[in-house]
C-alpha cells in the first residue's frame, strides 16, 4: 500500500490537515474522512454530476480529482451554503419553493452549479442556464421544477454574489487560513507516515 | 469505488515530469485534467502505478498569439479557452469546438492537452487540429518535437507521443482572413461526445469558386480523418447545394469502416457524416469572403 500524504485544505472555512492516501478521490475524502456527506457520490465518472464542489471557486466534479490534488485548496460544499444560524441560501429556498427536488439526490451538485453560475453572472441568460444545468442529471424531478428555481433564485439573490448573502466573504474563504480554525478529520489522521 | 493503490507525484517543471515517466520501475501515466483518465482509474480500467500530475508545473497554461499561430499551453483549461476573446476572435473555430466539450463543470478542469493526448476518436479538439493544420509539441528524454496534427492520431485512443513523452503545446493557425469555417457535430444530449461530426473550412477565389477547402470528419472511424475526396470535389466549384451534398456523400463513402456501437449503428454513422458535410460546407461559405479587390 502506498503511504498518506500529508494534505491542508480549506473546506466551508474551515482548514483539515489530514493525511490521505494517494488514490483517494476528492469526494470520497468530503464524505468518508471529512463526514461531510451532504456531496453525494453518484456514478462516480463524471456524468451525473452529483458530486459537484468547488474548489477554488469553480464548480467541478469531486469524483474526477484526487484529495491529494486538492492540497492547498479552497472547497466549498453544499454545507457551506447554509447562514450563521443554520438558514437556507436563497438558491436552496429557491430550490425548495418551486419543487426543485424530489428525492434530492441530485440536490447538492445542482446547487452548487446554479452557485457557480450565478457566482461568474448574476443574470444569466437562457443558453447560460441550460449549458450548466445540462451537466447535472436528475432522475426524478424532472427539469421544470430545478428551471423555475434557478430563475427564482436570480430574482432572491437580485444581483448580489451567492457568497455575499450572508455578509461579506465567500463561505470558502476564511479570513485567514492559517488562524485557529484547524479541524482534524475524525478518521484517516496521523495512522501512516 | 476508487483507483487501484497508486502512488501520485506532482512536479514542478516539464523535466521533473518527463523523468518520472520514464522510471524503468514503474508503470507511470501523465495526468493533465482527468476528466477522461479518472473515470478510467474509477472503474479501474487503468492501474498506473504512478500518476504524474502536471496540473502544478508552470508555465503549461498560456492562451497567447505568436507568429500567426494561436499557442495553448497544454494545461489551458478549455474553461479558459471558452473565455478568450483572442481564440473567439482570432480562431473561432476553436472556440466553436470548445463550446461543444462537456459541460461547464467538466471544462473547468478538462484542458486542451488533455484532450489532445487522449485521443477520443468522437472528441472536438482532435478533429478540429486536423481540419486547421494545427501541430502539437511534445517533450522527452531527447528534448522537444513538433507534431503535425494529421500525423499524431494513430489509432484508437493512441497518439504518436512516445512513451515518457509529454504533450505541452497545442497551436493552431489564427483564422486567415476570408476564410469560411463550420464545426458541426450530432450527439443525443449536448455535452456527449458525438456520434459524427465534421469540420470543415473553405476560401473562395476572385471569381467566388471554392478552393482550399479541408473537410474533416470526426466519431466516424478510430481518428479523425481528411475527406481528401470530398476536399477535391469542392475546390475549383462555385458554391452550390449539389457539389456540398456530392461532397458530404463522397466524404461519408471514403469511411473505411465506420464505428458501430450502442449510441448508433455505422450505417448511421455514415449518414451523419454526409448530411453534416453537406451542411457544414454550406455554412462555412456564408463565412467566406472573396479576396479583397476582387
Amino acid at each position: 500500500m502506498i503511504g498518506e500524504r500529508r494534505i491542508r485544505v480549506s473546506v466551508n472555512g474551515t482548514v483539515y490537515e489530514v493525511g490521505v492516501e494517494p488514490r483517494t478521490t476528492l469526494v470520497d475524502f468530503i464524505r468518508g474522512d471529512l463526514g461531510l456527506t451532504g456531496t453525494h457520490v453518484g456514478c462516480e465518472h463524471g456524468v451525473c454530476g452529483a458530486c459537484t464542489v468547488l474548489v477554488d471557486g469553480l464548480a467541478v466534479r469531486s469524483c474526477l480529482m484526487l484529495a491529494v490534488q486538492a492540497d492547498g485548496s479552497e472547497i466549498t460544499t453544499v454545507e457551506g451554503l447554509e447562514g450563521p444560524e443554520g438558514e437556507l441560501h436563497p438558491i436552496q429556498e429557491a430550490f425548495r419553493e418551486e419543487h426543485g427536488l424530489q428525492c434530492g439526490f441530485c440536490t447538492p451538485g445542482f446547487l452548487m452549479a446554479t452557485y457557480e453560475m450565478l457566482t461568474d453572472d448574476p443574470k444569466p441568460d437562457e443558453d447560460e442556464i441550460m449549458e450548466v444545468l445540462g451537466g447535472q442529471l436528475c432522475r426524478c424531478t424532472g427539469y421544470q421544477g430545478i428551471r423555475r428555481a434557478v430563475d427564482s433564485a436570480i430574482d432572491k439573490l437580485g444581483g448580489t454574489p451567492p457568497a455575499d448573502v450572508f455578509g461579506a466573504g465567500d463561505p470558502g474563504e476564511p479570513d485567514d487560513p492559517d488562524a485557529d480554525a484547524v479541524g482534524a478529520a475524525p478518521t484517516g489522521e496521523g495512522s501512516h507516515g | 469505488m476508487k483507483p487501484a493503490p497508486l502512488d501520485h507525484a506532482a512536479p514542478t517543471t516539464v523535466g521533473e515530469a518527463v523523468a518520472l515517466l520514464n522510471d524503468p520501475e514503474r508503470e507511470a501515466v501523465a495526468l493533465a485534467g482527468g476528466q477522461s483518465l479518472m473515470p478510467m482509474l474509477n472503474l479501474r480500467l487503468a492501474r498506473p502505478d504512478l500518476l504524474v500530475d502536471l496540473t502544478r508545473i508552470e508555465g503549461l497554461d498560456h492562451i497567447r498569439e505568436s507568429g500567426g499561430w494561436i499557442e495553448m499551453g497544454a494545461m489551458a483549461t478549455k474553461r479558459a479557452v471558452e473565455r478568450s476573446s483572442l481564440v473567439r476572435e482570432r480562431q473561432p473555430m476553436w472556440h466553436e469546438a470548445t463550446l461543444q466539450i462537456g459541460h461547464p463543470q467538466i471544462r473547468n478542469r478538462g484542458t486542451v492537452g488533455g484532450s489532445m493526448a487522449q485521443a477520443d476518436p468522437a472528441a472536438e479538439y482532435p478533429a478540429a487540429a486536423v481540419a486547421l493544420g494545427g501541430e502539437v509539441k511534445a517533450v522527452g528524454p531527447s528534448g522537444e518535437r513538433t507534431i503535425p496534427a494529421t500525423e499524431f492520431f494513430l489509432g484508437y485512443l493512441t497518439t504518436a507521443l512516445a512513451p515518457g513523452e509529454i504533450l505541452t503545446e497545442v497551436r493552431v493557425p489564427v483564422l486567415p482572413p476570408g476564410r469560411g469555417w463550420a464545426f458541426r457535430e450530432v450527439c443525443r444530449r449536448h455535452g456527449d461526445f458525438a456520434m459524427a461530426g465534421t469540420a470543415v473550412t473553405v476560401d473562395l477565389d476572385a471569381s467566388g469558386r471554392c478552393t482550399a477547402t479541408r473537410i474533416a470528419l470526426f466519431g466516424v472511424g478510430p481518428v479523425p480523418s481528411r475527406a481528401v475526396e470530398a476536399e477535391k470535389i469542392v475546390d475549383g466549384e462555385a458554391p452550390g447545394e449539389e457539389v456540398f451534398e456530392r461532397a458530404g456523400r463522397a466524404a461519408a463513402g471514403a469511411i473505411d469502416e465506420p464505428l458501430a456501437d450502442v449510441h448508433a449503428s455505422a450505417d448511421y454513422r455514415r449518414n451523419l457524416a454526409a448530411v453534416l458535410t453537406g451542411r457544414a460546407l454550406a455554412q462555412a461559405v456564408t463565412r467566406a469572403a472573396r479576396p479583397e479587390g476582387s
